[in-house]
């Protein structure tokens, strides 16, 4: 068994979106070697998602904002590329980060959804940047074909040039519906309506909006004049309760709520549609963060998020956290947190191009702007309170699972269940392939109301807990057992730290006594 | 939109041709092809097609080649790519 040396590369990033390309240019600005890991295709991550060919385009495609900063991180990051200071892995997809020894961690990958080749990098330090999903709340036919998050109709037309349907509703809560049904419009698609649970303007009454309001003002008002043109009505205080069709979508119910989130009986109209794009704000991808060991906490808007400080250092040693997974707040958020986080990074290894300590003050200013407006955000619209009035007995609460409503509520009131983790040991919701990433807040918010009690975070970090973050062939288990041959398996020239044996990385002082990680108990 | 320049191929699904334009996911060519759905669930036997998009639902599982359950909102589909629709978990023969 050979004894692991000590890497020769600095700090594997996970997660080429916002705060990831920040994170990774301001470490490799400091001298850092860095290699960025992300599931998908091409860089930007959700928000500056984009077709093929569209990467280094100085001017946006018909369906994108903020473009500029896009173009500001991606030409750095491509300088940096041809340097060999940062190595791009794209279709990596992550399932585990581990500690080696004391000086270094582990990422574990399953490379290529097609093929699924194992990997293992090993870096002094990892910055989890895996941002956030769509929000799901269940409501009877949602399952059906048609019915799918806002940000998946925004991949489809941004990533594919694809119209997701014909005629279609745009629902949920939060600025993002706007931008959603703005790109269906663009690409030809009817918008028959936007069902928003709450009421935006009340914005204006938040004083923490105020600091970062201007962009985002400007960006509202062009949605605005675009849905205008196109007369789409947009429907405050309302939710789509239900979807119908037989085989897919065909039409929606659309009710109305009352200042308490709850619906309004006799209001229920149904709108034909073959589309429904719905989301209620976002959840935090953490699971990476939490099997390593990090400390959460529940952020204003209920979210499970990564414990970390202002620069983005988590519980764990050596492991950071930036953008979504520290809590929802947007992309600018997220490329002031990632830069934080690879400044923080470089200072922590002891970089010999140490950064300005100027630009963290200014960054963690911005920082605490943009944190307050993502909180007034979350105080303006939070999930609709009724929302399980809406779930029928045989309606799925767990979709991979096939949980259903009833199944869920048995748990609680016929076996006893008192929290959301035995629900999930007795009902099977969370167990399914997805590991409870959708279902997840939702068993927590109807298992804490069927037992009369707000929800808490055990329950979120029960639905959030998984030992693998992305599923892994079961031989690639088996082989960990073994002594590493990961530097044989690696393909040629795509070794992070290979070509970089050389490369002088001072260490001027020794990490911080490593905490070990613990697996998790079994749920 | 100028796809009208991008090259453009075919893939099947279930031995149907379907068009694809390069870059674009499995999942998008099987939308714009006229398929919102290609998978049926194991106990409800129930479609699914696309939901999160990106990765994170699972719902999308196709087989490409030969690869059992794989994203099919991850994947940029290839030329020739043989796409088969997936009912239940596809281990009916283990069953006793």
């Amino acid at each position: 068994m050979t004894s692991s040396p000590d890497p020769a590369l600095d700090v594997a990033v996970i997660g080429a979106g916002p705060s990831g390309l920040a994170a990774a240019n301001a470490a490799a600005d400091a001298g850092l070697t860095v290699a960025v890991l992300d599931l998908a295709e091409r860089i930007g991550g959700q928000y500056y998602r984009h077709a093929l060919g569209e990467t280094a385009s100085a001017t946006p495609g018909p369906f994108h904002h903020g473009w500029s900063d896009f173009v500001a991180l991606q030409r750095p990051f491509d300088a940096h590329r041809q340097a060999g200071r940062i190595r791009y892995c794209p279709r990596h997809a992550v399932w585990s980060i581990g500690r080696r020894d004391l000086g270094s961690l582990v990422v574990r990958v399953v490379q290529d959804e097609r093929e699924r080749r194992p990997r293992i990098v090993a870096a002094r330090a990892v910055i989890v940047a895996t941002g956030a999903h769509d929000r799901q709340l269940p409501f009877p036919g949602w399952t059906l074909p048609g019915v799918m998050a806002g940000g998946g109709a925004q991949a489809l037309l941004k990533g594919s040039h694809v119209a997701p349907g014909r005629r279609a509703v745009v629902a949920g809560t939060g600025p993002f519906l706007l931008s959603v049904a703005d790109g269906l419009l663009i690409a030809g698609v009817q918008v028959a309506e936007i069902v928003e649970a709450n009421r935006p303007w009340r914005m204006a009454t938040q004083p923490r909006a105020l600091p970062g309001a201007g962009a985002k003002l400007g960006e509202a008002l062009g949605y605005a004049a675009r849905l205008a043109r196109h007369r789409v009505p947009l429907r405050t205080r309302h939710a789509v309760i239900a979807a119908h069709g037989h085989d897919r979508l065909e039409a929606v119910t659309v009710a109305r709520l009352d200042a308490g989130g709850e619906v309004v009986a006799g209001g229920e109209r149904r709108v034909a549609c073959d589309l429904l794009a719905v989301g209620y704000g976002f959840t935090p991808q953490i699971e990476l963060g939490l099997a390593a060991g990090c400390a959460t906490a529940l952020d204003r808007d209920g979210s499970l998020v990564l414990a970390a400080d202002p620069d983005g250092r988590t519980s764990v040693a050596g492991v950071y956290a930036a953008g979504e997974t520290t809590g929802v707040g947007g992309a600018q958020l997220a490329i002031a947190e990632g830069s934080l986080c690879g400044i923080a990074a470089a200072r922590d290894l002891g970089a010999h191009r140490a950064p300005d300590a100027t630009d963290a003050v200014s960054l963690r200013r911005r920082r605490r702007a943009l944190r307050g407006f993502a909180a007034a955000l979350a105080e303006v619209h939070p999930t609709p309170r009724g929302w399980t009035g809406w779930l029928a007995d045989d309606t799925l609460v767990c979709r991979c699972e096939e949980v259903s409503c009833a199944q869920v509520r048995a748990a609680v009131t016929e076996l006893g269940a008192g929290d959301a983790r035995t629900v999930k040991l007795l009902a099977r919701p969370g167990m399914g392939w997805c590991q409870g990433r959708i279902c997840g807040s939702a068993v927590a918010t109807l298992t804490a109301q069927l037992r009369g009690r707000p929800v808490d975070e055990d329950d979120l970090v029960a639905m959030s807990r998984r030992v693998l973050g992305q599923p892994v062939p079961i031989g690639q288990l088996a082989s960990l057992a073994e002594p590493p041959a990961d530097r044989a398996d690696e393909p040629p020239g795509d070794r992070p730290g290979d070509s970089l044996a050389d490369h002088p990385t001072t260490r001027s002082q020794t990490p911080p006594v490593a905490r070990p990680i613990h697996l998790p108990p079994r749920p | 939109m100028s796809d009208a320049e991008a090259p453009r191929f075919t893939i099947s699904f279930d031995g149907e041709p379907v068009s694809v334009t390069e870059g674009q996911t499995i999942a998008a060519a099987l939308i714009a092809g006229g398929h919102p759905s290609w998978r049926r669930t194991r106990h409800g036997d129930a479609p699914r097609g696309l939901f999160c998009g990106i990765g994170v639902c699972f719902d999308c599982l196709v087989t490409v080649n030969g690869v059992r359950s794989a994203r099919a909102c991850l994947i940029a589909a290839r030329p020739g790519d043989d796409v088969r629709s997936e009912r239940g978990s596809e281990r009916d023969d283990l069953v006793a």
